[in-house]
């Protein structure tokens, strides 16, 4: 499947219409779903009749841009007017919002085509999209295996060729993970980059929307067309968007060397060889490309993920204390009373993970331990905030694996959450202290599975981000294997 | 009253929760109407209903509101404040927790001056109560219970959610509060206040402002609170007042009598006027409060607050001093003035055309405000505007109609527009006789007609005078100018 330009070439040229591009896409999800389980609704009609509007837009001899008639699968936590969004929950199962999330919205008026909504962890709590109320995703490389997640519908689509991109959402690394997992390029920009509304909140300190593509060039012009201010978002930032992929170069020739530095803490023990071995040879590819390696330290970042676990859920059970059967979603049968009415609910409704985390969200802001926890965990996030600052003064992007094993087996780590949650380590400190982060394919273990590398910015420097990822993306050709789907 | 015998021995300590529902067009989180009456759920948006994915923007009005109240009364504004998440489900709040504020709120450590005037000798008597602090929430939706009109005895419930996201500021006041009547006096004090600053209606029954009383008692002269009992459910200020003098009479009987007395919250009945248990509380609640991740901290900066100073208009209280202290009016008509901010601006409106203030005042107290009394009416329902008022009484000054004939005309005034008083009497013929000599030949021709009247007047029967005056003002219809007939008629009888 062609890129972004490639397809925009094909349209203005009109080698092809967007309605065959579509209808190719459609195609290849239906035939690949029953492998797969990227989607949990595959929105055909209305990915027609988008791509008839290009059509007539193309026919007028109207200017499109980039994204017109462009397929791409969104996370199914992201609002779509008229189309179900469930957040991969039964207690959404019936839920179809009236309104768009300012993504959706940006992308139908940049004419993309959405093909469908995908499938995720519920809630967008999980690594594996095995917490899913609508079955697991499975990973393209090996059907046996995770995709990785939250976001694991996205990264199969995409890894699948069944679009070329996606969007994701992205808390620990729920874009990057399993990105790297699928072997594609997934990144979770600044926070306050891209509007949160219509996105349903998990974590609302720490969610981000990012993009996945299946090239560094590809998540640039997806990221352009979804970041920017939007009045409907507080915590949306008031910033000039960049032209990020017109800065792309086969080669980085900054003003001053570019420094790299390696966060010494993501080297230890848990980390699978094969992995470090790829990261490693990484980074000499980028060191061969003109930058300057050091290794960093971050004293703290070991913190961040027990702390993410007190902060996340403590968000999050605010955030799903709204499904209550009384305004929208599902509500159990044969309650006599309010109460049973919430608990009954809830019950059907939630998943093993969401209740867990609601627990332990509950738990952590009850009075006599929010101290103890809550307020711990968000000094932990500023000293964690500090650790980067101090190594953004040395460098201007920090390199990591982005997770610390390739793809596990379906069901190998369902039994031990704590396990499940070591698959974010490296991620999760990112998000905690704000930061633009991108994971980029970077080789293959034995078994014939993906390998991402995991390259961190400063603020707003998603711009520096993509020129790394590209250079080096140019310069090797992990991004042009796929997964042999078809025959498998 | 309470009870006599006791109120020596006990007092009261009370504070007050006030809750006051903003004017703002639109609801603190959302760009929805905040309309009253409209049909259930018609004011309403996803944002309203804590939708999925929705997010808040905060109205920048209600927080101006807030400074501007916080600012009126005397309390410190946070250069940095936010806002919190309260947690708990009830289906008439959408997102099962309320955005509100907790640990810094936007308005700190303030007062408010009442001032009490006692209804028999009308002295008053000032009296400053504390405010601890002022924070910005949001209001919940409202359920309505089908089946019965309680909640026991309901089948089931029905959620209005036209309410959900209206602004509301909470005012919580020092325990400094010692009787029903300063309850009652601090209530009306806010409401002036909000009203003067034109940020809510204040209406009671309408619920935009709603006070929750804390009140406990104890021995006079002891430190430690009493069991701190709660009462909700008035809906106006003498039912603040009743609720806490029935309150401070029962838990007085209680202690008497040796019966404890439990922390709980009490409703106060309107119908049987007392209260009754409503729920004895076990511990306090757990909110779960934490910081609001979807809302920046607030910071006002310092032109900003100095901005929203310079535009507080004057408030009641210092309103009240100027009165009293450059217009020389009794502390009883000041408060008149200025309890009602329409009535306070005809006062003003009107002596700003140089009228005197103490005619204007008496005019308004007397006859007209008993006009608005007798119909049930706003000063701003009258006909009769400021501008007029200050020509009739100058009309009056100028001698050109007697006080009598301004009386008469007055219910004219007050339902008919005019644009001329001086017109207006000049066309019914009611301008003041002052032409001495044809005020002398009515005399005149009265003497003539009455000698034996004149004799008992001039046997010393004074009191007799007062027949010839009414004569020449029934034949004039009270036109002739009192003062000139009367000085003329003893002159005459004197003979």
């Amino acid at each position: 499947m062609p890129s972004i330009r490639e397809l925009h070439k094909q349209l203005v040229r009109k080698e092809r219409s967007a309605v065959e591009i579509t209808t190719e896409a459609l195609a290849r999800i239906e035939a690949l779903e029953p492998k797969l389980h990227s989607f949990l609704h595959i929105t055909a009609e209305a990915a027609i009749a988008q791509a008839e509007q290009v059509d007539a837009k193309i026919a007028a001899g109207e200017q499109i841009g980039l994204l017109a008639g462009v397929p791409i699968a969104i996370k199914d936590n992201l609002c779509t007017t008229g189309i179900p969004t469930t957040c991969g929950s039964r207690i959404l199962e019936n839920f179809v919002p009236p309104y768009d999330s300012t993504v959706t919205r940006k992308l139908k008026e940049a004419g993309a085509v959405m093909v469908g909504k995908t499938n995720l962890d519920e809630f967008a709590m999980g690594s594996s999209t095995e917490n899913s109320g609508y079955g697991r995703t499975c990973n393209p490389w090996d059907l046996e295996r995770v995709p990785g997640g939250s976001s694991g519908g996205s990264a199969a689509a995409v890894a699948g060729r069944q679009c070329p991109i996606a969007l994701g959402s992205d808390t620990g690394g729920s874009i990057r993970q399993p990105a790297s997992l699928c072997g594609v390029v997934g990144m979770k920009p600044t926070y306050g980059l891209v509007s949160r509304f219509g996105l349903v909140a998990y974590a609302s300190s720490l969610d981000q929307i990012g993009p996945f593509a299946r090239s560094v060039e590809d998540a640039a012009i997806l990221l352009e067309a979804i970041a920017g201010h939007d009045p409907n978002d507080s915590t949306s930032l008031k910033v000039e968007i960049p032209n990020y992929a017109n800065l792309l170069r086969p080669n980085f020739r900054p003003k001053s060397r570019l420094r790299i530095g390696i966060i010494k803490e993501t080297f230890g023990s848990g980390l699978e060889t094969v992995v470090e071995e790829a990261v490693k040879k990484a980074i000499e590819v980028l060191q061969e490309l003109g930058a300057e390696i050091q290794v960093i330290s971050c004293p703290r970042f070991d913190y961040g993920l027990p702390a993410y676990y007190i902060i996340a859920p403590s968000e999050a059970s605010a955030n799903l204390a709204r499904y209550d059967a009384v305004k929208y979603g599902i509500r159990a049968e044969a309650a006599d009373n309010l109460l049973d009415m919430y608990k009954n609910t809830r019950a059907q409704g939630f998943g093993t993970e969401v209740k867990r985390r609601i627990m332990l969200g509950t738990y952590a802001l009850s009075a006599g331990y929010y101290d103890a926890y809550y307020l711990k965990a968000q000094k932990v996030r500023t000293l964690i905030k500090q650790d980067f600052d101090a190594a953004f003064e040395k460098v201007d992007i920090l390199v990591s694996p982005t997770s610390p094993s390739t793809a596990f087996k379906a069901g190998d780590k369902t039994d031990d959450p704590l396990t499940m949650y070591l698959s974010d380590l490296m991620t999760i400190p990112v998000n905690l202290a704000g930061l633009p982060a991108l994971s980029i394919p970077c080789g293959f273990d034995e078994n014939g599975l993906p390998i991402g590398m995991q390259l961190i910015g400063k603020v707003l420097r998603e711009d520096i981000l993509f020129q790394v990822a590209h250079a080096y993306e140019q310069s090797t050709e992990w991004h042009l294997q796929a997964p042999n789907l078809l025959t498998s | 009253m309470p009870a006599t015998a006791t109120s020596t021995t006990y007092e009261a300590v009370i504070g007050l929760e006030t809750h006051c529902q903003l004017n703002t067009k639109t609801k603190i989180f959302s760009p929805v109407s905040t309309e009253f009456g409209a049909p259930p759920n018609t004011n309403i948006s996803p944002i309203c209903l804590g939708y999925p994915g929705v997010l808040p923007v905060l109205n920048e009005k209600v927080l101006e509101s807030a400074v501007k109240t916080g600012l009126a009364l005397n309390c410190q504004i946070a250069p940095y404040s936010k806002f919190d998440r309260k947690q708990y489900f009830y289906p008439d709040l959408p997102k099962n927790y309320q955005i509100s504020q907790y640990d810094l709120p936007i308005a700190e450590q303030g007062w408010l001056d009442i001032e009490l005037v006692d209804p028999v000798t009308k002295e008053a008597t000032r009296k400053k109560i504390g405010i601890t602090r002022l924070h910005m929430e949001e209001d919940a939706g409202k359920l309505v219970h089908a089946g019965s009109d309680r909640l026991s005895g309901s089948t089931h419930s029905l959620v209005d959610f036209n309410r959900a996201g209206v602004p509301l500021l909470e005012i919580v006041s020092e325990p400094d509060i010692r009787t029903g009547a300063e309850a009652a006096e601090y209530g009306q004090e806010l409401r002036r206040i909000v009203r003067y600053l034109g940020i809510s209606d204040g209406n009671m029954q309408e619920g935009s402002l709603r006070c929750d009383v804390n009140i406990s008692i104890r021995p006079v002269g002891q430190k430690e609170f009493g069991t701190k009992i709660e009462i909700k459910n008035m809906n106006s200020f003498s039912a603040i007042q009743k609720a806490i003098d029935y309150e401070i009479e029962r838990q007085t009987k209680a202690l008497e009598a040796g019966e404890p007395l439990y922390q709980e919250t009490r409703l106060w009945e309107e119908g049987s006027q007392r209260t009754i248990s409503m729920r004895k509380k076990e511990g306090s609640s757990d909110y779960r409060y934490f910081p609001e991740p979807d809302l920046p901290p607030i910071e006002v900066s310092k032109e900003q607050l100095e901005q929203w100073r310079s535009e507080l208009p004057e408030l009641p209280a210092a309103k009240r001093d100027r009165y009293e202290t450059d217009l020389g009016l009794s502390p009883y008509d000041v408060r008149v003035l200025t309890d009602d901010h329409q009535m306070t601006a005809y006062f003003e409106s009107a002596i700003a055309t140089g009228a005197d203030a103490k005619q204007i005042a008496n005019w308004l107290m007397g006859d007209i405000l008993g006009y608005l009394n007798s119909e049930k009416l706003n000063i701003s329902d009258i006909a009769l505007t400021p501008a007029t008022l200050a020509e009739l009484l100058q009309l009056i000054d100028a001698g050109t109609i007697s006080g009598k004939i301004a009386k008469d005309i007055l219910p004219e005034l007050l339902t008919t527009p005019v644009d001329s008083v001086a017109k207006l009497v000049e066309s019914k013929g009611m301008t003041q006789i002052s032409d001495m000599s044809a005020i002398e030949v009515m005399i005149d021709e009265l003497i003539a007609a009455n000698p034996d009247k004149v004799e008992q007047f001039r046997a010393g029967k004074t009191k007799i005078q007062g027949f010839f005056m009414g004569q020449i003002m029934k034949q004039t219809s009270g036109r002739a100018d009192p003062k000139l007939t009367n000085q003329l008629l003893v002159n005459k009888l004197k003979g």
